[in-house]
């Protein structure tokens, strides 16, 4: 069954809505937008070295995308995490990298299946990858749930109960950096922060509760992939935007059922 | 606390400050805007730390905070019963035990952002007193209420304190309604200007070039409405000149 591109797809979207779903509610609830994107877009800066010293793209991302997780993470901490410094870090990253595409050695890449996603080139080890990063994350933010959700109502309230805000934070930032280095291949770097915000975001509408926040986040991004994924094909569209579109719909959707919070 | 000193880019928010709180005591903090008061509050619970002195806290300190503000982010849902489960879980019957104390009970289903800014201040109450605190710290609890608020607020408080047997440290500039509460208070102004009882406070020279005299009158008259709850109208009268 795995020989079928279709369903390697379907698993391969599925894992990062699994992975997204969950952190993306706390990338909503800390208005961290323009940080996912910074770390995103540096991930093409991480594409263009590895072709260019033939390395794994899989490294090479996580690479990169590690390094400005933990620079963001560091100016954060100095008081300059202001939201036009990140989209400087985050258009100057994305620049850099389609620059560096272009002239590094190692010919001129087409960097699109890295930009907007090619999952249905997904192959078994990139599931495997795939799956790995997302029982990462989700096993991460699981442990840490109430110490995070704790420094993001209250860095304060956090000291008081004994807790390091910025040691929350970093765990969230390295998990954001993993995330990014296997939802590339789904929905692109232009697009992961979508995938992070559009299904929360949705979800806030029926949720009472941050846990249910999260599992509602999980099921619409699950809806959308496999929604995304179905309609691309019908449309012979690319699967990564379509899966965005439908996230966007089913956000749509949800703002006008539910209690408009957002 | 012990020649505990602050700075902010060269300015010296906090300067020689030494504290102590003895267990069971009330202590208050009182002083003029950006006298440093909520800064003290975050040396304290381990929020900031001074360039020199020292924070020693005994072995067995819990201390339960109560922040000054906390905005709650829309896009974050949290029932009052989910945020008393933080930091740590408890059972319901602990949960709904705290809210009774703290004079927010049968909340837990509501959203924390539905609540009224008395409401919020209690259920922020109760959250604090689960960790079962021998300290528990307030921060201008009773902004953004109105008096009759305020002084309900301060007796929930004397209230708490006599349950837990906690000592309390808390920052006020309602100074008429706190000092009467307080076993001591401490005028700070970047440095401690005077310390003592609410009476030995209120006369001495430090805490009059702060504040003024007119705030005598309207404590005298709250310490004799003390048990009779009509502290709402008397307040109207008071002339303050800080």
């Amino acid at each position: 069954m795995l020989g079928d591109f279709m369903v390697r797809a379907a698993l391969a979207a599925l894992g990062v809505a699994l992975a997204s779903g969950v952190l993306g509610c706390f990338v909503v609830w800390r208005r961290m937008a323009f940080f996912g994107d910074a770390v995103a877009h540096a991930a093409i800066l991480g594409v263009a070295l590895s072709l260019a010293f033939s390395a794994s793209v899989f490294v090479g991302v996580l690479a990169v995308s590690l390094l400005m997780a933990v620079a963001l993470w560091a100016l954060e901490g100095r008081g300059l995490g202001q939201d036009a410094l990140l989209a400087v870090l985050a258009y100057g990253a994305l620049a850099l990298g389609l620059v560096a595409a272009a002239v590094l050695p190692g010919g001129r890449v087409d960097l699109d299946a890295y930009l907007f996603g090619e999952v249905l080139t997904a192959t078994r080890v990139d599931l495997v990858v795939i799956w790995a990063g997302a029982a990462l994350v989700v096993a991460a933010v699981w442990w840490r749930w109430n110490a995070l959700l704790t420094a993001t109502l209250s860095p304060d309230l956090a000291h008081a109960a004994g807790i390091d805000p910025r040691r929350e934070q970093m765990i969230l930032t390295l998990m954001l950096a993993a995330l990014v280095a296997v939802a590339i291949k789904v929905v692109g770097a232009l697009l992961i922060t979508a995938m992070l915000i559009i299904p929360a975001a949705a979800a806030r509408h029926f949720a009472r509760t941050p846990e249910a926040m999260a599992m509602i986040a999980v099921a619409f991004g699950a809806l959308a992939s496999l929604g995304g994924l179905w309609g691309a094909v019908l449309m012979d569209a690319p699967v990564g935007p379509s899966i965005i579109v439908a996230s966007a719909l089913i956000f749509a959707v949800a703002r006008g059922t539910g209690r408009a919070v957002i | 606390m012990d020649g505990v000193e602050l700075r902010y880019g060269g300015h010296a928010v906090l300067q020689d400050i030494s504290l102590s709180v003895e267990a069971g005591e009330i202590v208050t903090i009182v002083g003029p805007n950006g006298s440093g008061k909520s800064t003290l509050l975050r040396v304290l619970i381990g929020a900031l730390r001074p360039q020199s002195g020292r924070v020693l806290r005994d072995a067995a300190l819990r201390i339960g905070y109560v922040p000054q503000k906390l905005q709650i982010d829309p896009t974050l849902p949290m029932t009052v019963r989910r945020f008393l489960d933080l930091p740590q879980r408890v059972d319901s019957s602990r949960a709904a035990h705290a809210l009774e104390t703290a004079g927010a009970g049968g909340l837990e289903r509501r959203q924390m952002v539905d609540l009224s800014g008395g409401q919020f201040q209690r259920v922020l109450l109760a959250r604090a007193i689960l960790s079962e605190p021998n300290l528990l710290v307030l921060d201008e609890p009773t902004q953004g209420l109105d008096q009759p608020g305020s002084a309900a607020f301060y007796r929930q408080i004397e209230d708490v304190r006599d349950r837990l047997g906690c000592a309390i440290l808390m920052v006020s500039h309602e100074l008429h309604v706190v000092m009467s509460a307080s076993d001591r208070v401490v005028c700070l102004n970047g440095h401690v200007c005077c310390e003592g009882t609410p009476e030995v406070v209120r006369a001495a020279p430090a805490y009059r070039e702060l504040f003024g005299t007119g705030t005598g009158g309207a404590l005298a008259l709250y310490r004799h409405d003390h048990d009779h709850h009509h502290h709402d109208h008397d307040h109207a009268h008071e002339g303050h000149e800080c």
